[in-house]
């Protein structure tokens, strides 16, 4: 390289920073910079009245998973905490394979669609994607509760005499993730299954293949980026989902992001809630580092 | 051939599925909009065509707060991510490759990967320290707040208008004589603009929408649509929040079907 096209490609680098440099600010201000503070807060004491002291203490930490006895000093297994977690993940792996068990079909009939209609079926599942989640599990509460449509419904058709209670409980509250998730899982789907050759299909019927062997053999190994795709854009926010379980679980079926909630507001402990966030923070983290893995694989050509 | 190959693709049972589907996708959507129009005060029982909780809705100066506030949130957020992400992006693209640009690419759409709940918590701790020494309780907070995670929605359709658009153009205007200022306002601005006008709208739909980071970062007072609206959740639910959720909705097609045509054009 000369040195006239070192300076101007040493000129080029910098005018990326120069203009990348407002986003950046705005973000570390707003976004990337608070997440060390509530690392440095996560390692404080508990004030009394909410906030914090600043005095070094791991009992945030240590206080995700044990409680202390406030009279006899014992360390001992916080169960409450853990039936949280346990609900959590539960809750989050079933609405992941639900979505998939019916946002595989549904992003298999959207691609094989002709052309002409694709875009149209594609854009009835953007909408409910890009509509307000609030909406969306406002909608479905007015369907799923006690005196909502699908009892009204089946009351009036004499089908059942009581409504079935399912609102504030943890099915309600799957139905709703399931439900208000259902279009993150659908599109990674869609883009995996589009870029699909289908000629391989005829390649392995001529081989004597049956549907499902062709399903399990040929299409889901082809597709599995997108699967892996979608199962993380699902999984990831049903971990941290804060709306759905308020709304549809009525307070007592709380999960992480409702349980870190109460730590700043009536539990009034800070450095708790700042530990709990730090740790669904690395376990989202951990599960991006997977996809990224998957995915890099997922390049290799393939046969 | 193309007969045929349509039907290899087939696999039974699959179309029935997405037809069920796309029918309990949209059966709450659409209960939840024909109740905003019941004259009863039931969200199950219908008892004939109103618009009266429209004008409710309307009439509630609560409502009428939040609407305000949620639609200047959502410009002046917008407004501030879609000009700094348009910056970003003309400094990513188009240009050699240099060391730090996949960090830059991390921290603009550091929101997309971290949970809003997370985020949340960290802008209370932050803006209550703020809040604490200036005194200052405004609007700012939530403008910042929701500029910086709009900011990754505005910048991926702008980087990826950019990306179809070589450098032809801007060298033959700079062999004209144009200055680098006359060249971005007269060639670069104009072709940019469709992807410019595009990640505005989702910023500003991504705005309109926000709860949980809104609903920690808000002083006393400053509900918008979507906080109010998970407030009056917990009172008895009458039509008059199916009318604010109706209104709500129908402005996000509006702009997602803008967003559709300014993206589809390019191709």
């Amino acid at each position: 390289m000369s040195p006239a096209e070192q300076s101007q490609r040493r000129k080029s680098t910098r005018n990326g920073w120069l203009l990348s440099a407002p986003a950046l600010t705005l973000l570390f201000l707003a976004a990337s910079g608070p997440l060390l503070i509530v690392l440095v807060y996560s390692f404080l004491t508990p004030g009394q009245y909410g906030n914090v002291v600043w005095e070094f203490s791991l009992d945030g930490w240590v206080g995700i998973l044990f409680t202390r006895d406030i009279f006899d000093g014992t360390t001992n297994l916080a169960d409450a905490h853990l039936t949280i977690f346990w609900r959590s993940v539960k809750l989050s792996l079933m609405t992941t394979a639900l979505t998939f068990a019916l946002g595989f079909p549904t992003a298999w009939f959207i691609a094989t669609r002709p052309p002409a209609q694709r875009a149209m079926w594609l854009f009835l599942i953007t909408i409910p994607f890009w509509t307000n989640l609030l909406i969306r599990t406002f909608a479905i509460n007015e369907v799923i509760r006690n005196e909502g449509l699908m009892n009204t419904v089946l009351i009036g058709a004499g089908l059942i005499s009581e409504p079935i209670r399912i609102i504030n409980t943890d099915t309600a509250v799957f139905i709703g993730m399931a439900y208000v998730y259902l279009p993150l899982m659908v599109l990674p789907l869609f883009a995996a299954i589009d870029r699909f050759d289908m000629k391989l299909l005829e390649a392995g019927y001529d081989l004597y293949a049956s549907r499902l062997q062709v399903l399990r053999h040929v299409i889901l190994p082809i597709v599995k980026p997108g699967i892996i795709a979608g199962s993380i854009l699902v999984f990831v926010p049903s971990l941290g989902a804060y709306v759905t379980p308020r709304v549809l679980g009525g307070g007592k079926n709380m999960m992480i992001g409702n349980f870190i909630e109460l730590q700043f507001g009536q539990g009034r402990n800070w450095p708790l809630g700042a530990a709990l966030s730090m740790a669904l923070l690395l376990i989202v983290m951990a599960a991006l580092l997977i996809y990224v893995r998957a995915s890099t694989k997922g390049n290799n050509p393939h046969g | 051939m193309a007969e045929r190959s349509f039907e290899v693709s087939r696999l039974p049972g699959f179309a029935t599925v997405a037809i069920v589907v796309f029918v309990l996708l949209y059966l709450p959507i659409l209960t939840l909009v024909v109740f905003s129009f019941n004259s009863g005060p039931s969200v199950a029982v219908w008892e004939g065509w109103s618009l009266h909780w429209y004008a409710d809705a309307w009439n509630n100066e609560a409502v009428k707060g939040a609407t305000a506030r949620s639609l200047i949130i959502a410009t002046c957020a917008s407004a501030l991510a879609t000009t700094v992400a348009t910056m970003a992006a003309l400094g990513t693209t188009r240009r050699a490759a240099f060391g730090g640009q996949t960090f830059i690419y991390v921290v603009i759409n550091q929101p997309l990967m971290v949970p809003e709940i997370v985020t949340a918590v960290a802008l209370l701790i932050l803006f209550g320290v703020v809040k604490q020494a200036t005194g200052y309780q405004g609007l700012a907070y939530l403008i910042l707040a929701h500029a910086a995670f709009c900011t990754p929605f505005a910048y991926l359709p702008i980087r990826a208008r950019l990306e179809g658009m070589d450098l032809s153009l801007e060298t033959a205007a700079a062999d004209l004589y144009a200055n680098p200022w006359q060249t971005f306002r007269h060639v670069t601005l104009p072709l940019l603009a469709p992807g410019i006008a595009a990640g505005a709208m989702l910023a500003f739909v991504i705005s309109l929408d926000d709860v949980v980071i809104t609903e920690f970062v808000k002083s006393a007072g400053q509900d918008t649509l979507p906080t109010y609206m998970l407030g009056q959740m917990r009172r008895a639910i009458t039509p008059e929040v199916n009318a604010i959720s109706t209104a709500l909705l129908g402005l996000t097609v509006v702009l997602l079907t803008l967003f559709f045509i300014l993206t589809r054009k390019k191709n």
